[in-house]
């Protein structure tokens, strides 16, 4: 084999992967439109277009950049934030089951933030909510890595993951139990269902930076992630500082959820689901699949918001409702398909 | 010429102290066998020489203290096989093998500098490993695999490789196909460490045999000296049949004593 036979099957397998990427991108922009265009007054997709670059009728423009846009901006970002972290998570612990949502981290947050709603501390616009529940994933994630310790088996995860979310269930519960006003105790179970419905910029503007800022710091540790194939001495032999990696995870992970469950809510198994539907399309490569898992997590959350408002329904449907209903079995799927690694201890 | 040296080197995991005053001195060109009981200290020994581990003491590598290295620059010294080959995604053989590269600033397989395919391509000619580079490796047998993790080690093209047990769980033709490898690798002035139980291929292949007893270097010196009757009884305490075969030296661990 040459240099050029070589370099020439890198460069195949790369226009396949851009390939990929490009058309699950074009996927991603057709869904922002239809998510543009449908609601209780349904606009075209060309209406849409036209309405986005300042044309068409003034009630369109209303509709589709003050009405929608923050929806369908929220969703993109929020699915693709949970998509990344799905595939940074699985990417550092090298385990197909790891996600945000089965380590608790999104639970975590939730708890933040209605610890901050009921104490009345903060109304529900100001960033302490974000930084709270920032800090609150942060705590759960690093405690969970924690717990399992280095090299952990998939069984461990889970069940530091089952007793993380459950705690943070638990101590959600009780501060809406203790909490005196019978509002605030509504307003916190429906926030907790997770939806975007009726979100406006301040919205936007209250998670997006705090979601970029986390995307930006899983996608810079990306080539790190495929070292950790070999293990973590491995990559450490290899010149990657495993502590610094694995806490710049559990930061980038903590901001890009805590900064979406703020706003939304618990929106859970879309960081499971997305990197899974790559696999199959882009390969195993944990530093090739982030972006990707990304841009599928982006088109899950935005067909699942899709999907909620079309389907017929006397009271809205809540997509994190959706995604969960739709996340769980997908999770007993890889639980059948991963049984021998989960019975026989260390993967 | 003396390439990687140890002064005084204590180690300890948790409150367990595994190594106590372990100092060698290693030359370039040598293949250097690591061997002694379970629980010995072979791998944390291994460890601590390529700084994977904080251990006390004095480590030179080729002049410079391996403590006032940088990562980056460790791991162009040092090629590291951990025990098992473990690999955890299904990827490609090659991109296993570009991993090697990624001290050098490769960090993307498909997108390496004519150097870096050609080390990466050296690498795998050297092991034999070409004709399956576009498989999985989970997809490859237990001896392939080795081969793979190996061509990945050389293709650090570092000048200290390190290898944890790369002969365990292979069938006999297989080990005794990679220990040639890596007296051939030796043989082009690289000081290569094989941690191995098998004292034959240990007595057969190398130039230096390291004895490590309880953390401690119970016996250092050219085969015949190091495996001599006294240590193996004392050390593993078990007696060995002794031979020549082939102008090159056998022995068969036979009993306990």
């Amino acid at each position: 084999m040459s240099v050029q036979d070589f370099a020439l099957a890198a460069e195949v397998a790369a226009r396949r992967r851009w390939g990929a990427t490009a058309a699950l991108f074009a996927l991603v922009v057709l869904l922002c439109v239809l998510s543009l265009g449908i609601g209780p007054v349904r606009v075209s997709p060309l209406a849409v277009i036209e309405a986005l670059f300042g044309g068409g009728s003034d009630v369109a423009q209303v509709i589709v950049r003050e009405i929608r846009l923050p929806r369908t901006i929220l969703a993109f970002a929020i699915g693709g934030i949970l998509g990344l972290s799905g595939a940074a998570l699985q990417g550092l612990l090298r385990n197909p089951l790891a996600s945000p949502s089965l380590f608790g981290a999104p639970q975590s947050a939730a708890f933040g933030a209605v610890l901050v709603i009921a104490l009345g501390l903060a109304d529900v616009r100001s960033y302490a909510l974000p930084v709270v529940a920032i800090i609150a994933a942060f705590g759960s994630v690093f405690a969970l890595l924690a717990i399992a310790g280095r090299n952990a088996g998939l069984l461990i995860l889970i069940l530091a993951g089952l007793a993380i979310s459950s705690f943070a269930g638990a101590a959600t519960a009780l501060v809406m139990n203790l909490s005196g006003n019978p509002f605030v105790v509504l307003e916190i179970a429906f926030w907790l269902l997770g939806s975007l419905e009726d979100r406006s910029f301040q919205h936007v503007a209250l998670a997006l930076p705090f979601i970029i800022a986390g995307a930006a710091v899983l996608l810079s540790q990306a080539s790190a992630f495929r070292t950790l194939t070999l293990g973590e001495e491995a990559a450490q032999s290899l010149g990657v500082d495993v502590a610094r990696l694995r806490l710049l995870v559990i930061t980038g992970v903590a901001l890009g959820v805590g900064g979406a469950v703020a706003v939304t809510g618990t929106i859970g198994f879309i960081g499971l689901v997305a990197p899974h539907l790559m696999r199959p399309v882009i390969g195993h490569d944990p530093a090739r699949l982030l972006v990707p898992s990304a841009l599928s997590g982006s088109a899950l959350l935005l067909a699942a918001d899709i999907a909620v408002r079309i389907i017929p329904s006397t009271s809205d449907i809540k997509v994190g409702v959706l995604t969960s209903i739709i996340g769980v079995p997908f999770f007993l799927y890889l639980i059948m398909r991963e049984r021998r690694a989960l019975g026989g201890g260390v993967a | 010429m003396t390439l990687l040296s140890a002064t005084a080197l204590n180690a300890s995991l948790g409150s367990r102290k595994v190594l106590h005053d372990v100092s060698l001195s290693l030359e370039a060109g040598h293949l250097v066998a690591l061997v002694g009981p379970n629980g010995a200290g072979k791998t944390t020994l291994l460890r601590a020489l390529a700084g994977l581990i904080p251990s006390d003491g004095d480590i030179k590598i080729d002049g410079d203290t391996l403590a006032s290295l940088p990562l980056r620059e460790r791991a162009k010294r040092f090629a590291y096989l951990p025990q098992g080959h473990m690999v955890h995604w299904p990827l490609p053989a090659r991109d296993i093998v570009a991993l090697g590269r990624y001290p050098h600033g490769a960090t993307d397989p498909a997108r390496l500098s004519p150097k870096d395919i050609e080390a990466v391509l050296r690498a795998m000619q050297a092991v034999d490993v070409t004709a399956f580079s576009d498989r999985r490796v989970t997809e490859l047998s237990g001896g392939e695999r080795s081969r793979v993790a190996l061509a990945r080690v050389l293709a650090v093209e570092a000048p200290v490789i390190l290898a944890d047990e790369p002969t365990a769980s292979l069938d006999p033709r297989h080990q005794i196909d990679v220990m040639q490898k890596l007296r051939n690798v030796a043989d082009t002035g690289v000081l290569v460490i094989v941690v191995t139980h098998d004292l034959g291929l240990a007595a057969r292949f190398a130039d230096h045999v390291l004895v490590l007893a309880e953390g401690r270097l119970a016996a250092q010196g050219a085969p015949a000296e190091a495996l001599s009757e006294s240590v193996l009884a004392s050390v593993f305490r078990i007696s060995a049949y002794r031979a020549e075969f082939q102008r090159e030296a056998v022995i068969v661990p036979w009993a306990d004593v």
